[in-house]
């Protein structure tokens, strides 16, 4: 069990929701994923509306909301966004976004370290996604937010752990949970990252585009199950070549 | 610095001709690198790329699905004016085009947004000619104040402005401008702008630095196709669109692909580009750049749209008018152009369906504010 805020999941694997080509589609994806944490825009939502498709399809007992705050250039629009997402969608859990670069959606840490402070002292359950610097986990820690979201990769690449090194990093000095999030492209990145003692891993281009996202989504639940029980389970350790001569220390025996 | 310094260190001719002595080498270079540069898109619009274009065409689908999903962005066009102090050879709203000119009236705004909103629209882009005195800042702003409250997202098509009035208008909710520089051929421009503020060719090339600097959210560029070789002005387009995406890092870009469509008045296209052509533009643009929107207007034909949205295109339009007022007030005014593809709003979206994408309405909300 995963406990994050005042919330505890069996699943730990968390998706997203775009990119999908219906709602239907996306629905079916999350449910076999076996996910209880979902994130969505707040601008794809229309929160005047009594009847916006999105949240229609996310009403059901197993899905937990996670507005984010996609969109927002800089603190002052995220708290903007993050006081309105409170409001339309009745929770006070945020995924704190803020990445004023559009082109590969890279997040800024100097904003998102001055919007968590605020936010988490405004109540917030404030998830913050970040580069994979340590440093920063520590200072967000700090700052009060109940988890941290390091990248694997830039979102949507697909293109698995790049930033290996310094998850590895986080995860051994994080007093809060780990949940590698963006650029896991194969269910075989997410086991990768449970293995090295990620709480969470959140998973959402690798399922919605790919051809058939129902399997997908079975497939990640899968890896992320396995990846968590390896870790539990202790991993052997990876050894180097085995050498049967010792030639910078035989001459102890010699002596 | 501006795009006008860079600009002056190329040449029209030696570009058109490094274009068309691309190789077939050069293209499966392009296409099987990481990551391209201006060369690689250079081959990929060459003539030497046309023998490639199902291996582009399957390339861009992928990488279109990868960063924007199996889901396309559905806007519309609101004309607001066709008055117009402007001669522009190709269109017909041109200041000698004798036609009726149309301001829209506050009261006719309204009832035009009733109207488009019951399609379903929240996404709008806002379109005038070039009338200061009549459509300037003051209009917009009045516009603005009457659309915001309506609509999610508001793009603006009209002549354009210096950067404080753009740093006015973002306030009230502009969030994208569509500055299309017609041609990067200087001397051609010049022939078809002979008359108004619209002839001031480093006015216009300069325009998305001014919106840079004011801070807009995005910006659309583009040509128009048939005013002068496609090749050699859609490698400006790029060449603009690089300088822009790494000075102005905060924007976001779109680029659309007008092609020359009958009017009042009309002219016949100089370079006629083929249907073949434009889907070999769309998927070069798609693998130069895969973070660039692409746009398609109602001005392509159905069997066109429908097989290009899985190419690269991210946004289109739909049961569009192109004349001011078209929606709710004056249904036979003379329109900017003819569109093509004539089916509604509604029709498009299962068109989509039926082709596995989500047609999305709303993808922006006014909380985020313009700036």
């Amino acid at each position: 069990m995963l406990t994050i805020g005042d919330k505890t999941f069996n699943s730990r694997l968390f998706t997203g929701t775009g990119k999908f080509n219906s709602g239907e589609l996306m629905k079916s994806a999350l449910f076999e994923s076996g996910s209880e944490l979902v994130t969505m825009a707040l601008k794809r939502v229309d929160v005047n509306s009594d009847e916006d498709h999105i949240l229609g399809y996310l009403d059901h007992p197993q899905f937990n909301l996670l507005p984010n705050t996609s969109g927002v250039r800089n603190a002052k629009e995220a708290i903007f966004a993050a006081e309105l997402a409170r409001e339309a969608l009745e929770t006070n859990w945020l995924k704190l976004e803020i990445h004023p670069d559009p082109k590969y959606l890279l997040p800024d840490p100097v904003e998102t370290l001055v919007a968590a402070e605020q936010l988490a002292k405004k109540g917030f359950i404030v998830l913050p996604y970040i580069h994979a610097d340590p440093v920063l986990c520590k200072r967000l820690e700090e700052a009060g937010v109940a988890a941290v979201m390091p990248l694997g990769s830039p979102i949507g690449s697909n293109k698995g752990l790049k930033t290996i090194d310094f998850l590895e990093i986080i995860i051994e000095q994080s007093n809060v949970p780990v949940v590698v999030d963006a650029g896991i492209g194969a269910p075989s990145d997410a086991a990768k990252a449970m293995e090295i003692g990620a709480d969470a891993v959140l998973v959402n281009t690798a399922i919605a585009v790919s051809d058939n996202p129902i399997a997908m989504a079975r497939a990640f639940k899968m890896a992320v199950e396995a990846g968590r029980i390896a870790y539990e389970a202790k991993l052997a350790q990876p050894i180097g070549h085995a050498s049967a001569s010792s030639p910078l220390t035989s001459f102890i025996d010699e002596l | 610095m501006s795009f006008s310094e860079i600009f002056r260190n190329y040449n029209w001719d030696d570009i058109k001709s490094r274009i068309y002595s691309k190789t077939s080498q050069d293209v499966e270079n392009a296409i099987s690198k990481p990551q391209r540069n201006l060369e690689d898109f250079m081959a990929l619009i060459s003539p030497a790329a046309a023998p490639y274009l199902e291996q582009m065409a399957q390339l861009s689908h992928k990488l279109t699905q990868k960063r924007f999903g199996k889901t396309i962005q559905m806007y519309i066009p609101m004309y607001l004016s066709n008055e117009c102090q402007n001669i522009c050879t190709y269109c017909g709203f041109s200041l000698d085009n004798k036609i009726p000119r149309r301001t829209l009236t506050e009261k006719e705004i309204l009832s035009e947004i009733t109207h488009i909103k019951a399609m379903g629209y929240d996404h709008i882009l806002l379109v005038t000619g070039e009338a200061n005195k009549t459509v300037g800042l003051e209009y917009f702003k009045k516009a603005f104040r009457l659309i915001n409250p309506s609509f999610s997202h508001i793009s603006l098509e009209v002549q354009p402005l210096d950067q404080h009035e753009y740093e006015e208008l973002i306030p009230l909710g502009l969030n994208t401008v569509l500055v299309y520089q017609e041609t990067y051929h200087q001397e051609d421009y010049k022939k078809h702008h002979p008359k108004g503020k619209k002839s001031n060719f480093d006015y216009r090339l300069e325009t998305p630095d001014r919106l840079g600097r004011a801070g807009i959210h995005k910006i659309g560029l583009g040509v128009l196709f048939g005013l002068e070789d496609w090749r050699t002005d859609s490698f400006f387009t790029a060449l603009h669109l690089q300088y822009l995406e790494r000075k102005y890092w905060k924007t976001k870009y779109s680029i659309s692909f007008p092609r020359l469509r009958p009017h009042a008045g009309g002219l016949t296209p100089k370079v006629e580009m083929t249907d073949r052509e434009l889907v070999q533009l769309i998927c070069a643009y798609r693998i130069f750049n895969e973070e660039v929107e692409l746009s398609l207007s109602t001005r392509e034909s159905n069997k066109f749209r429908d097989n290009v949205i899985k190419l690269g295109i991210t946004s289109i339009s739909a049961g569009s008018k192109t004349n001011p007022g078209g929606y709710a007030n004056a249904p036979e005014s003379l329109e900017q152009f003819e569109i093509d593809d004539q089916r509604s709003p509604a029709q498009i979206a299962e068109m989509l369906t039926r082709q596995g994408y989500e047609p999305v309405w709303k993808d922006w909300d006014r909380a985020y504010g313009g700036g």
